[in-house]
């Protein structure tokens, strides 16, 4: 066996593993200078990236990892599972790719935001924590680990939202999101214990392969209810969105885009709750949480866009663009679960049902890099005029071209205007929900034309207009920047011209994993 | 700063609680206890020291840049012995003491308490009660002197 | 008679349920209610107590001892998995708790009050 064959079996535990090394290392490494320091934590997450990459190459085409924590041998003992247990299946390792490339832009993009900042070491320390805690989040096969990594993430995160402690409404926005943020974790912990006391078991393949239609009773309702009210106000869905401009409005622009990517990894524990732990059970009527989410959705879409429309702080207003972009993911995968739990329907419209699942699950990757692009933007713009607010901000075109040039990419790419990604996601979730209930789609695609204009708004108040005088010396943003807005621009002017590639190779397997969650449970009747 | 009799009994408590609290650690693979368990005994005597000496005099012993480095120091004891059992054992955190001739590599043959049992257990708990140790009292000392400062001004 | 006196022997093991119910509601109205920054870091603190006591109650057995192997008196042992469990969610409340209490101390340092109807109409 090669080097890379070696790699290949290792690699869930090293993906976790490499960013808490690097996270323990950087207090003592960051006494040898700064340089030193961010040139090791890019080398930390580059391994990652490369690890992430070689697991994608063999999970897409197939195969279904799973690793044993502490044990080469058996790890089911007379019908009990000891052990933890990775398991890496299409969506994990999605979530997985699109949680690497958001934590290399923001450490590529703090290298000169952060520069005049005191407690830089704590800083990085967190920051590869929380990568720590969103890569375990989304690897795992067992139910309490993720639980354990939520709250490792939600914790760095908070301590992250509050890093300017000078400004008192940044220090309010962390002290609010902790408070409800752990409250939500108590009863995700309250539901596991619920679920463990009736079933004797943790893994969430032995969990699902336990929870029959037979066995189904009001435990079994009671914990899914806690679990998605928890998970989903972690997600930031509406009527539980309260946290979420406040905290991505204050915190620092790097750790906005690291925010974002923590929000869609609770998202992917919604999804791995109904579909997988629950996916015996998706026929049952009294489960019907299709239209539950298809409302949801649409209620969070329509929050973010009238709210956005009123604000005059910049991140605010990309924060409440946020919101109503994760509306539309929940649309998409909501259709699909509609018309995948009922049993009645006809075989052709399961077609269409898999078509918004792919709309839903593309549009994940399609946010993190569009909302990401435009939180930078605005922390460039800070970081050159030390301004936040829209009134004050005027004709920084002239002396920014780059920075205004990524802004029209990630204006466009937003509103879902082709040639950029937006417009694929955006398409199929429009075709796909059209058939389920015409008024759907057009209220989708109402809000993504509201959502255009108030782009165009901040683009015309903040980049065009007369010389303010106060910024005639301003400069273009530090190569740094500048280098992570263009990878992120890059990959969403990739994606959009080749959306078909994207849709076969990275999206499909993910669709395919979550709607046969017998290939997940699989694993138990072969053994490890 | 306290009156002289609460410092007295402070200062002859503390070599009590610390030992108890090492007790706890060592033998986390045995009784109850471990790492964690252990680790808070030994940082609430060291905060009942803070307590009846006041925040400057520990302050001038103890700086927080050391409590720093100790913690780091648990943490990359505890990582690293997780790495060793992949090196050596094949996958992450493998308990690749276990049935050796090295120091905690031992096989329990009866339910008579034997310290050398256990493997990385052991080792992992003295990793995790350096660092908890060090981070508790950390935690309050840190507090305890942004208070200190604000009442001071 | 007699099988009156083994129903209540029998429901007496639903009292700590009964407590964990009451703890969460209490520590629910808290925070909902309480004005105090201070007591709504103690009403998170005692949800979190609840949900602990409700994790180590799974665990029970009847006439069951400890389960540790060292000179142990023999006789069925209680289950192991839940007290691990309910270790690790105290140590996650540790660290919570400290999170939040030092943003408290940064509130009141910005604010001078600990009162939240007062916070917010700071400067940025």
């Amino acid at each position: 066996m090669n080097i890379l064959d070696i790699l290949l079996q290792q690699s869930p535990a090293l993906i976790v593993a490499t960013p808490l090394l690097g996270a323990f290392l950087t207090p003592l490494i960051g006494k040898l200078g700064y340089n030193v320091r961010n040139i090791f934590i890019i080398i930390i997450l580059a391994v990652t990236a490369f690890l992430v990459f070689l697991l994608a190459s063999d999970v897409f085409s197939g195969n279904i990892h799973t690793y044993v924590f502490g044990g080469t041998t058996s790890t089911v003992l007379s019908n009990t599972v000891i052990r933890i247990l990775f398991e890496v299946d299409g969506l994990s390792i999605f979530m997985a790719i699109i949680t690497v490339i958001l934590s290399l832009a923001a450490v590529i993009y703090s290298w000169a935001f952060m520069r005049e900042e005191t407690g830089q070491d704590k800083y990085y320390t967190l920051l590869l924590l929380m990568t720590t805690g969103m890569f375990g989040m989304v690897l795992t096969g067992d139910l309490f680990n993720f639980f354990v990594f939520l709250e490792i993430t939600s914790i760095a995160s908070c301590a992250l939202i509050a890093f300017w402690t000078h400004k008192a409404k940044a220090v309010e926005a962390a002290f609010n999101y902790m408070v409800i943020s752990t409250i939500g974790a108590l009863f995700v912990l309250l539901s596991i214990a619920f679920l463990y006391g009736k079933y004797d078991a943790l893994n969430i393949a032995k969990l699902a392969s336990r929870i029959t239609p037979v066995s189904f009773s009001f435990i079994d309702k009671l914990s899914l209810i806690l679990l998605l009210a928890a998970l989903t106000m972690k997600a930031g869905i509406a009527p539980m969105h309260m946290w979420l401009p406040d905290a991505y409005g204050r915190a620092p622009a790097s750790i906005s885009i690291i925010l974002v990517g923590a929000t869609q990894a609770s998202l992917y524990g919604v999804f791995r709750i109904c579909f997988t732990l629950y996916g015996n059970v998706i026929q049952i009527p009294e489960v019907s949480l299709g239209w539950i989410m298809v409302i949801l959705g649409l209620i969070t879409m329509l929050i973010g866009v009238f709210m956005a429309m009123i604000q005059i702080d910049f991140k605010k207003l990309i924060a409440y663009g946020a919101l109503a972009e994760l509306g539309y993911m929940f649309l998409g995968v909501g259709t699909g679960l509609t018309i995948l739990s009922n049993p009645q329907l006809s075989l052709a419209s399961n077609s269409f049902a898999l078509q918004a699942m792919k709309g839903g699950i593309f549009h994940i990757i399609n946010d993190a890099l569009d909302v990401g692009l435009l939180f930078l933007v605005a922390g460039a713009v800070y970081y050159a005029t030390k301004e936040s607010s829209l009134n004050n901000l005027g004709g920084i075109a002239r002396n920014m071209k780059y920075t205004t040039v990524f802004f029209l990419i990630g204006l466009l790419a937003v509103s879902g205007i082709p040639p950029m990604n937006g417009f694929a996601s955006k398409l199929l979730i429009y075709e796909s929900v059209y058939q389920l209930n015409p008024i759907l789609a057009i209220i989708a695609i109402l809000a993504s034309i509201m959502l255009l204009a108030i782009m165009v708004k901040v683009f015309y108040s903040a980049f065009l207009g007369p010389k303010i005088d106060r910024f005639q010396d301003i400069r273009e943003a530090p190569k740094s920047m500048l280098i992570a807005m263009g990878i992120l621009a890059s990959l969403i002017i990739f994606f959009g011209l080749f959306p078909d590639l994207i849709v076969n190779t990275l999206v499909e397997p993910a669709v395919k994993a979550i709607t046969h969650p017998t290939s997940y449970i699989l694993w138990l009747t072969g053994g490890v | 700063m306290m009156s002289k009799i609460v410092k007295t009994i402070a200062g002859i408590s503390f070599p009590f609680i610390t030992i108890y609290g090492l007790y706890v650690i060592a033998h986390g693979h045995l009784t109850p206890g471990g790492g964690f368990q252990g680790g808070a005994i030994v940082a609430s005597g060291l905060i009942l020291l803070l307590v009846a000496y006041g925040t400057d005099w520990i302050i001038e012993k103890i700086k927080e840049s050391h409590l720093s480095i100790l913690e780091s120091l648990g943490a990359l004891g505890f990582i690293g012995v997780a790495f060793l059992g992949l090196i050596f054992g094949g996958m992450f955190f493998t308990n690749f003491i276990a049935g050796t001739s090295m120091l905690f590599g031992g096989i329990p043959t009866s339910t008579a308490a034997n310290i050398n049992t256990g493997g990385t257990l052991p080792l992992m708990n003295f990793a995790v009660g350096l660092k908890v140790i060090a981070g508790l009292f950390a935690i309050v000392l840190v507090m305890a002197y942004a208070i200190s400062k604000e009442e001071g001004e | 008679m007699l099988y009156l006196r083994r129903k209540v022997n029998k429901m007496i093991a639903n009292i700590p349920f009964l407590a964990v119910m009451a703890m969460i509601i209490i520590g629910l109205a808290t925070v909902v209610f309480k004005r105090n920054l201070i007591k709504m870091v103690i009403g998170v603190s005692i949800i979190e107590s609840g949900v602990n006591l409700f994790l180590i109650t799974l665990g029970y057995r009847e006439h069951s001892v400890a389960p540790i192997y060292t000179a142990s008196p023999g006789g069925i042992m209680s289950y192991p998995v839940p007290q691990a469990l309910t270790l690790t969610s105290i140590v996650i409340g540790v660290a919570v708790l400290a999170l939040m209490l030092s943003l408290v101390i940064y509130i009141y340092r910005h604010y001078k009050t600990l009162d939240i109807r007062k916070l917010g109409g700071g400067e940025e």
